[in-house]
């Protein structure tokens, strides 16, 4: 017998599918290949924003090997978006397309090479209008107009939210900042281009196998989109290769693929280039930040007032929650009495943005902790004590109604403070090396699903036979991050067997109970609590009929080792194959529901949807760069994080979560950048788009805190997204203690340097940023009072996997 | 225009009718079903699609096969002996060096040959190596971790 609480939970095992990883042998959605399968293409617009006149697409059809071509006209006249309130997409736009890359027609071929040369040979007449590329544009030009919806013209979303008094919180403070800070829109840049097969079998059924980080979401508009009834659509989620947000919508390409497979009664297969996958994008907005903060003399924050104007691109996408997540997780790091949020998203004639991994938080943190780092000096404290005095309260409210459970970022704050020397080496570095600190939080799930509804947000059935295996079925996806792997160590541990003896199955909308998908890190906590309910109840039932056999009391029995036994006398029980057995001749078919919703505690004003979560990750960041003042270079030279994960399920993944995080930080801190000229990405493919490799990739120190968190399984937090936000102004605060600069923009780029250290000489403030703020008046705040230091409510006493 | 040829791929001779134009990239994955090979960008950036040709590693996004008849390809299905892994894909299994997977068959080439060079790389030289391998989960560590295992293991197995 293992000794130690878990036999499972806590080691750091391979992933389940690690194997046919490292051997090729995983079937990406590009992988398959089914007989008679057609193949698609897109064809999309050159124009960043023109009417459609006329589509003639007699060539093309054509073209020998051509079976078939379709636009806008061949499919419903529904528009379609992710977020019930943005129904703004066409798969195929049939009168204006809004941005270069926007799908006008498609074909299906006998090959790719045939596809391709019959959408050149699509003639498509525009009428270009006035492109609106930037914030300030769409906002100087109300006649022209990229959608008719919206808070205004070309204003999709306008928020303004207050929680007490901020205006007597700052004439309170001892020290008032005001900063405005920018930060690039950069893009996922997954290794996998998506990809979809679609078959509308003879039966009239629908099956699409799709890289998508949500099979529930696709499946459900499929329906909407195709004028077919939901319950006759079936969605596989093949794996995905890489997704950090970018798989979330559903795609035109996918729509297309089916309605091809529809006509031609063939399977057709699509996949994108990476130049389309540029275009398709959904990535990190654009977004411009004012920020106003009041400050004690010992660095206590008064009050908070913070603007945001995020560039939205062409479609709503999932924008507005974007939108309220820029104002919500600035409260849930450290005590802020009174704050004030206004935020709007601006349409432009560019791909439109939507959730990258952090989805709308990383930005306004890098403008949080690079304020936070200036007040530091201004107050002449230190950065990371002034953060460790003003933590905010375990088991608290926040000023804008977001229930806090377990707070580990004080240990975290010692822990990277500890192991980076950062007392016996700050300030005393030579000229050009520099060190800097910042701290984040991050949801573990979304508090409330897309679209309102009553019902589970994960469910899980586990299935248990004769033969002793154990499988599990759920509608999450695993992208890489090893969810499937985590639900196997879940339910093994429960049942005192391996994740070997269990298979976990792809979500498959005809097997698996629905879960809402891979994003803002809800698998582990949502469909772990699923998993750890339907795992309990078939424990139960299992030993029900093993104590039966062992004439004992159901609760004297335990699991572990592959065996049933009594606790107590160890060596008095059965095989687990055998207790499956008894159960299953006591009980019948063995196969058990869990279900998981987070609890309700969304703040009771429009907007309250947004920010909730079961719990709160926390993360804290050292990082030591060197800058080259000749050459404006920034490397960072070493990395700490210490990481508030609540209990580490497997320390391996969470490990290459936080590492993967801290990598995808960098690359948007120092060079990512999805811009345009004209409308055309200036840099649409891996080598013009620069990301870092590993060579700019440093040495990362990860250090993981427990905190055991009541509503986790066994405890456990979020890994995927939070560790990315301490990166970005952790890097930017090390720039000024090496150089004295401060770029208040990302990405901190050579030129940045070089001119700001210019700036400097000349005797002027050495800062590069952004200036000047855009004309713009937000609506009227919802006055909210401040939930600011209420105890929690609601708290979730784990019901099970304690 | 159509051709017919016979490529050694993973130690088999494997007879192709393809376009001429047609990468090897597209052959190894279209004409013989080998779907370990994965693409990236197509356009020799990424570094995805790698496999070993006479044990160098290759774009194979780049590479045509008219070019590469009489010379051994290895993708990554030719890797493992049998059903004994080599000991990066171990490595790479055991550590956590491969989450959403698409990059890995390429890296693991990349690496082999670099091992197959140099037995006993440093850090820094395994870096070097990898440097035209874009992985955009990891963040590099495991995956250095998981190349500096396999040496220690492959050198422990030699001597």
């Amino acid at each position: 017998m293992s000794a130690g609480k878990f036999s499972v939970i806590g080691q750091s095992l391979p992933k389940i599918d690690a194997w046919a990883k490292v051997t090729g042998e995983t079937r990406f959605a590009d992988d398959l290949v089914l007989p008679r399968m057609a193949y698609a293409k897109l064809l999309r617009s050159p124009h960043a924003h023109a009417l459609i006149k006329r589509i003639d697409t007699a060539q093309a059809r054509a073209l020998p090997g051509v079976y078939a071509v379709i636009t806008g006209h061949d499919l419903p006249r529904v528009k379609f978006g992710i977020l019930p309130v943005s129904q703004d997409e066409e798969a195929l736009c049939v009168d204006k397309v809004r941005m270069v890359g926007d799908a006008v027609a498609a074909v299906a071929a006998v090959d790719e090479e045939t596809a391709e040369r019959a959408a050149r040979l699509i003639d498509v007449e525009y009428e270009p209008l006035k492109p609106l590329m930037s914030i300030q544009e769409s906002l100087a030009n109300p006649e022209v107009r990229i959608h008719e919806y919206g808070d205004g013209p070309n204003i999709h979303k306008a928020v303004a939210l207050q929680f007490g008094d901020v205006e007597a919180a700052f004439s309170g403070a001892h020290l008032v900042r005001e900063d405005v800070f920018f930060f690039e829109g950069n893009t996922h840049l997954p290794m996998e281009q998506h990809a979809a097969v679609a078959h509308w079998g003879p039966d009239g059924k629908l099956t699409l196998w799709s890289s998508t980080q949500t099979p529930h979401y696709v499946h459900r508009l499929l329906g909407k989109i195709l004028d077919v009834p939901q319950a006759h659509v079936r969605v596989v989620a093949a794996p995905v290769g890489g997704g950090f947000g970018g798989k979330l919508d559903p795609f035109a390409h996918e729509i297309a693929a089916c309605k091809l497979s529809q006509l031609t009664g063939r399977p057709v297969k699509i996949a994108l280039t990476r130049e389309e996958v540029f275009y398709v994008h959904r990535g990190r907005h654009p977004v411009l930040m004012w920020i106003k903060t009041g400050f004690t003399r010992d660095g206590a924050i008064t009050g908070m007032h913070f603007r945001s104007w995020l560039d939205g691109g062409a479609y709503g996408s999932y924008g507005v929650a974007s939108t309220f997540y820029t104002g919500a997780l600035q409260t849930v790091t450290y005590k802020i009495p009174v704050y004030k949020f206004e935020g709007a998203r601006v349409f432009t004639n560019k791909p439109p943005c939507g959730p990258k991994r952090g989805h709308g938080t990383p930005q306004p943190r890098f403008a949080m902790e690079c304020q936070i780092d200036k007040a530091a000096e201004q107050l002449g404290l230190d950065p990371a004590d002034m953060r460790r005095r003003n933590l905010a309260e375990p088991f608290t409210k926040t000023a804008n109604h977001l229930t806090v459970s377990t707070i580990g970022l004080g240990e975290c704050i010692d822990r990277v403070v500890e192991a980076s020397g950062w007392r016996e080496k700050r300030g005393k570095l030579p000229p050009g090396r520099g060190m800097g600190i910042a701290c984040s939080s991050y949801l573990t799930g979304a508090g409330t699903a897309i679209y309102w509804n009553d019902m589970p947000h994960s469910g899980v059935v586990v299935r248990a036979d004769r033969s002793g295996l154990v499988a599990i079925l759920c509608g999450a996806t695993d992208i890489g991050q090893g969810s499937d792997s985590v639900l196997a160590y879940l339910v093994a541990e429960v049942l005192g067997i391996q994740p070997m003896d269990v298979r976990v199955h792809p979500a498959d909308t005809d097997l698996t109970p629905v879960d809402l998908g891979s994003y803002s890190s809800r698998v582990t906590l949502m469909a772990g609590n699923a998993a750890i309910q339907a795992t309990t109840r078939l424990r139960d039932r299992i030993f029900e009929a093993a104590a039966r056999k062992l004439e004992v009391t159901p609760e004297r029995l335990a699991a572990r080792d592959r065996r049933v036994f009594v606790a107590d006398e160890p060596e008095k029980g059965m095989t687990f194959a055998e207790a499956v057995t008894l159960g299953e001749s006591m009980h019948g078919v063995l196969a058990f529901p869990g279900s998981y919703a987070p609890p309700k505690r969304a703040g009771k004003y429009k907007g309250g949807g947004v920010g909730p979560s079961p719990c709160y990750s926390y993360s804290a960041c050292v990082v030591e760069v060197t800058v080259d003042a000749e050459t404006g270079e920034v490397k960072p030279t070493e990395i700490w994080i210490a990481h508030d994960i609540g209990r580490s399920l497997n320390p391996l993944l969470v490990e290459g979560q936080v590492e993967g995080s801290i990598y995808m930080g960098l690359g948007e801190v120092l060079m990512e950048e999805q811009v345009f000229r004209k409308g055309v990405h200036k840099a649409p493919s891996m080598l013009e788009y620069k990301s870092p490799t590993t060579l700019e990739t440093p040495e990362i120190h990860t250090i993981l805190v427990e905190t055991d968190d009541p509503e986790g399984p066994f405890g456990a937090k979020e890994a995927g997204q939070g560790p990315l936000l301490p990166v970005i102004p952790a890097v930017t605060n090390a720039v000024h203690d090496a150089v004295g600069v401060r770029i208040d923009e990302t990405p901190i780029s050579p030129e940045k340097i070089l001119k700001a250290l210019e700036l400097g000489r000349q005797g002027k403030s050495p800062r590069v940023g952004p200036d000047k703020l855009p004309l713009f008046t937000f609506p009227e705040p919802r006055a909210v009072e401040s939930a600011f230091g209420q105890p929690a409510e609601n708290i979730t006493e784990r019901p099970f996997g304690k | 225009m159509k051709t017919q040829l016979t490529l050694t791929v993973n130690g088999e001779a494997r007879d192709v009718v393809a376009a001429v134009h047609k990468t090897l990239l597209e052959v190894l994955r279209e004409d013989l079903g080998l779907t370990g090979t994965k693409h990236g960008c197509e356009l020799g950036e990424c570094g995805t699609c790698t496999v070993l040709v006479d044990g160098e590693p290759v774009l194979s996004c780049l590479a045509l096969p008219v070019e590469l008849v009489g010379r051994e390809i290895k993708t990554v299905e030719g890797m493992a002996d049998g059903r004994r892994l080599h000991p990066l894909q171990q490595a790479f299994a055991e550590l956590g060096a491969a989450q959403c997977g698409y990059c890995t068959p390429g890296i693991l080439l990349t690496a082999e040959a670099l091992l197959e060079d140099n037995p006993t790389p440093s850090r820094d030289e395994v870096r070097v190596a990898l440097a035209g391998n874009l992985c955009r989960c990891t963040g590099y560590t495991k995956i250095l971790d998981a190349v500096e295992l396999a040496a220690l293991r492959m050198k422990g197995a030699r001597a």
